[in-house]
């Protein structure tokens, strides 16, 4: 099977139709899952209490707010180096994703840091870091909208993209150099997590849940800039009449 | 044809030509800095132990909004009247005119900025052995603004929401140079040295004046054709 016969927006439409519902429901059952471990089974911390249980929103959402970012990167290339159509409508299709996520992750997090900091916002790094992650969506969402030629804005949001994607660890060194107010990061790569199995195991369906919502809702919008941008095509015309 | 030199002093001859024929577009950048300088102490009161503390955020952050009010005009000028598209069109070497264009800016819109700062920095109280920190940091982190700045002006070029488009796509992208740059100043008032500060900055601006030529000039291409 030839995996590039989908960079087609004519072949991908149909695949995009089909794979969708698999990841909604996957999300829906994640989600029910994730949230009953983190809501029910796992245990109350010791130091924050109820508190903590946030996480199992703010932390996965967090993630891929960053991942998201990435994956626009990624795509951006392809549009850049390859002028590939249809990646340039996932770049879209991912963007406002991407941005509710960081904004869910602004949202719980300050939620988080009032009963434990005492404030709303604290400037704290890893805060502002995903504040300026989000203003880096809006001005990428603003960048999309202002420009009317298809093909300019595409190219051009690439590219600001790939300067964005240079800058992000940048960013992230010299606000973390600014200010390191927050708590260490409980779960990384190289060590063992310090908190109890069933919190992880809750945040890591979350994070699964957060990956096939994040994967849904962006084929939905692919989906939908196929048919916009193809509404010339014959095979848009026949589709239509079919419906 | 021309090679990268000639192709970058004839850019930036050019731009500093108009720019003198054309003094208020500079004059304006530098009276929009003192004016937004001064609007701190007012906003906040003229405490003395305030002002110095806030002095250097201050000049920083009006620096920041001042180099952007001049970016919009570093290729709408050029865009208007025909000469970008013939410059694209040339065959000459565009990353090097743009990095002429990027020289003329800075030279017209941020050293004035520079070299008014110790004045500003009097007016906030600031400590005499600060200022030459305080400029240091300013000489070197400015260029990486309009470096930054001319991509932000490349993507967006003749569109009608250009200028506020440049302020939402540059200022997320400032936050390390206003971070350091403001920071030398603060860790030299604190008793350290600012020279891990200022060498990030100097970082900065010699990969962002390799690196943003290119890029602009792409942005540029991807804007005219």
């Amino acid at each position: 099977m030839n995996l590039f016969r989908y960079a087609a927006p004519q072949s991908f439409y149909p695949l995009a139709q089909r794979l969708q519902p698999l990841f909604a429901v996957a999300a829906v059952l994640l989600a029910a899952a994730g949230l009953y471990v983190g809501f029910g089974i796992a245990p109350t911390d010791f130091q924050q209490g109820e508190v903590y249980r946030i996480i199992f929103i703010h932390v996965p959402s967090a993630w891929m707010a960053m991942f998201i970012y990435l994956v626009m990167a990624g795509y951006a290339v392809l549009t850049l180096v390859w002028r590939s159509r249809l990646s340039a409508m996932m770049t879209r299709a991912l963007a406002p994703t991407g941005a509710l996520m960081a904004a869910i992750a602004l949202f719980t997090g300050s939620i988080w840091g009032k009963p434990t900091w005492g404030a709303w916002w604290v400037w704290d790094a890893r805060l502002t870091s995903t504040l300026v992650l989000l203003f880096l969506y809006l001005g990428y969402l603003a960048l999309v909208s202002a420009i009317e030629d298809t093909q300019r804005a595409d190219r051009a949001a690439a590219l600001l993209l790939l300067v964005g994607v240079v800058n992000v660890p940048i960013i992230y060194f010299s606000v973390r150099w600014w200010n390191t107010l927050h708590q260490g990061a409980s779960v990384s790569l190289t060590t063992a997590p310090k908190m109890a199995q069933t919190m992880l195991t809750g945040m890591l369906l979350m994070s699964l849940a957060a990956w096939m919502y994040s994967i849904a809702a962006a084929l939905h919008r692919v989906r939908t800039l196929i048919l916009d941008r193809e509404r010339h095509t014959r095979w848009v015309r026949q589709l239509t009449l079919r419906h | 044809m021309m090679d990268l030199s000639q192709a970058f002093m004839w850019s930036l001859r050019r731009d500093l030509s108009l720019a003198l024929r054309r003094p208020a577009d500079g004059l304006n950048v530098l009276g929009f800095f003192v004016l937004a300088c001064s609007m701190f102490p007012l906003a906040i009161g003229p405490q003395r132990e305030w002002l110095m503390r806030i002095g250097a955020g201050a000049i920083w952050v009006a620096a920041l909004l001042a180099v952007m009010m001049a970016l919009p005009r570093l290729f709408e000028h050029d865009h208007s009247d025909g000469t970008l598209d013939a410059m694209v069109a040339s065959g000459q070497p565009l990353a090097a005119m743009v990095a002429g264009k990027i020289v003329a800016a800075w030279l017209v819109a941020a050293l004035p900025l520079v070299l008014i700062t110790p004045l500003l920095a009097m007016a906030f109280s600031l400590p005499v052995d600060a200022i030459p920190v305080l400029m240091a940091a300013l000489l070197l982190g400015t260029p990486v603004l309009v470096c930054i700045g001319a991509i932000a002006s490349a993507l967006t070029l003749g569109l009608k929401a250009g200028p506020t488009l440049i302020t939402l796509l540059c200022l997320p992208l400032y936050v390390p140079v206003l971070v350091f740059g403001a920071g030398a100043v603060e860790a030299h008032q604190s008793g350290l040295q600012g020279w891990a500060h200022l060498a990030l900055l100097a970082a900065g601006m010699l990969v962002s004046g390799l690196v943003a030529p290119f890029v602009a000039a792409l942005g540029l291409r991807i804007s005219v054709e």
